[in-house]
């Protein structure tokens, strides 16, 4: 787990330091089941590209847009995804459970 | 992210301190926290730093709050391995467990054994296991596993650890040799530890091959930090 957070860190401290806007997306509270822990992290840079994970795949197409949007005007987001939202559906998170995820631009 | 807070996040994490980025979620104001200082939007109340101090214990990131609203994101330090003896299952053990997290030492005194052909990814001391064990001073974090099969290097790891407060002591060997080594370390006069040891060693998942054994031995490890009940 730790090998794994200082990948995603490292991650983006490298695009950071190639001049590369980057967000930072992290769970910050779960409900029912959920495959990812409160704290797990998605780091995203401006063309899309992404480290690490805040579902098992089935809301990171999301999240990524919404870091992207982050990345544009700076203010931090905090999303929320669960059965009962349609949008969830959508992205796939048909596991029963609920996700919180905070994004916020790395500055 | 507050300007500034994601290169002292990096620094922490190098210098192997404790930190966390706490964020107020109504508001987006944020503070981060390097060990025992912390600066930005607000300050800690008093119970937040204990809430905090917990979960650098534990290792989870959440609310610092009853409401739900102050999210402590927590950064700890790696936990670390130990592996006494630089055998065949420490050569699948070191790689699974860096995978998983942890930094792991491996002590052998056996220069043909620790050799870094064999263990190209390790940390490897040849030092004895006591002074190794010694130096590197086990702490909560910490798990020790001895699988050298000889009580020369065995058992005075196995001291130190005991003395220790390693959260994961293990000892490879069949029931027979451990009631031996129980013996041994009971005239050393750490009778009230030995229950700590958990041998023979890992979760019994039935395999046999160097490989499958350390899987078992990473397995019993990480039930036992999380306290999972292994089914």
């Amino acid at each position: 787990m730790s090998v794994e957070l200082d990948d995603i860190l490292n991650q983006a401290n490298t695009w950071r330091q190639s001049g590369q806007d980057v967000a930072l997306a992290t769970v910050v509270r779960t409900w029912g089941s959920s495959p990812r822990p409160v704290g797990s992290h998605l780091a995203v840079n401006a063309e899309g590209r992404f480290a690490g994970s805040v579902s098992g795949g089935c809301i990171e197409g999301a999240v990524i847009q919404e870091a992207l949007a982050v990345i544009a005007d700076g203010q931090p987001r905090l999303l929320d995804f669960g059965v009962s939202d349609e949008r969830a559906w959508e992205v796939g998170l048909a596991c029963g459970g609920r996700v919180q995820v905070y994004v916020e631009s790395v500055t | 992210m507050k300007p500034g807070f994601f290169a002292r996040l990096l620094a922490a994490r190098a210098a192997k301190r404790p930190a966390a980025l706490v964020t107020r979620l109504s508001d987006n104001a944020q503070t981060l926290v390097d060990a025992d200082t912390a600066s930005g939007d607000f300050e800690l109340a008093a119970s937040e730093w204990a809430a905090l101090r917990e979960r650098w214990v534990s290792g989870q990131s959440g609310p610092l709050d009853a409401d739900g609203d102050i999210f402590a994101r927590v950064y700890v330090p790696a936990p670390r391995l130990l592996i006494v003896g630089a055998v065949h299952i420490a050569q699948a053990l070191a790689p699974m467990a860096a995978l998983a997290g942890y930094a792991v030492t491996l002590i052998d005194p056996r220069r043909a054994f620790a050799s870094a052909e064999r263990f190209p990814d390790a940390v490897i001391s040849d030092e004895w296991p006591d002074e190794a064990m010694t130096r590197l001073m086990p702490d909560a974090q910490t798990a020790v596993v001895a699988l050298t099969h000889d009580p020369k290097l065995d058992d005075p790891a196995l001291a130190v650890a005991l003395n220790s407060p390693a959260f994961y002591i293990g000892a490879l060997g069949s029931t027979r040799t451990h009631e031996k080594r129980l013996a041994r370390l009971r005239e050393l006069g750490l009778e009230k530890q030995l229950a700590r040891i958990h041998a023979p060693v890992g979760l019994d998942l039935g395999g046999r091959y160097p490989s499958e054994i350390a899987v078992a031995i990473l397995a019993e490890i990480i039930r036992v930090r999380y306290k999972g009940n292994g089914r």
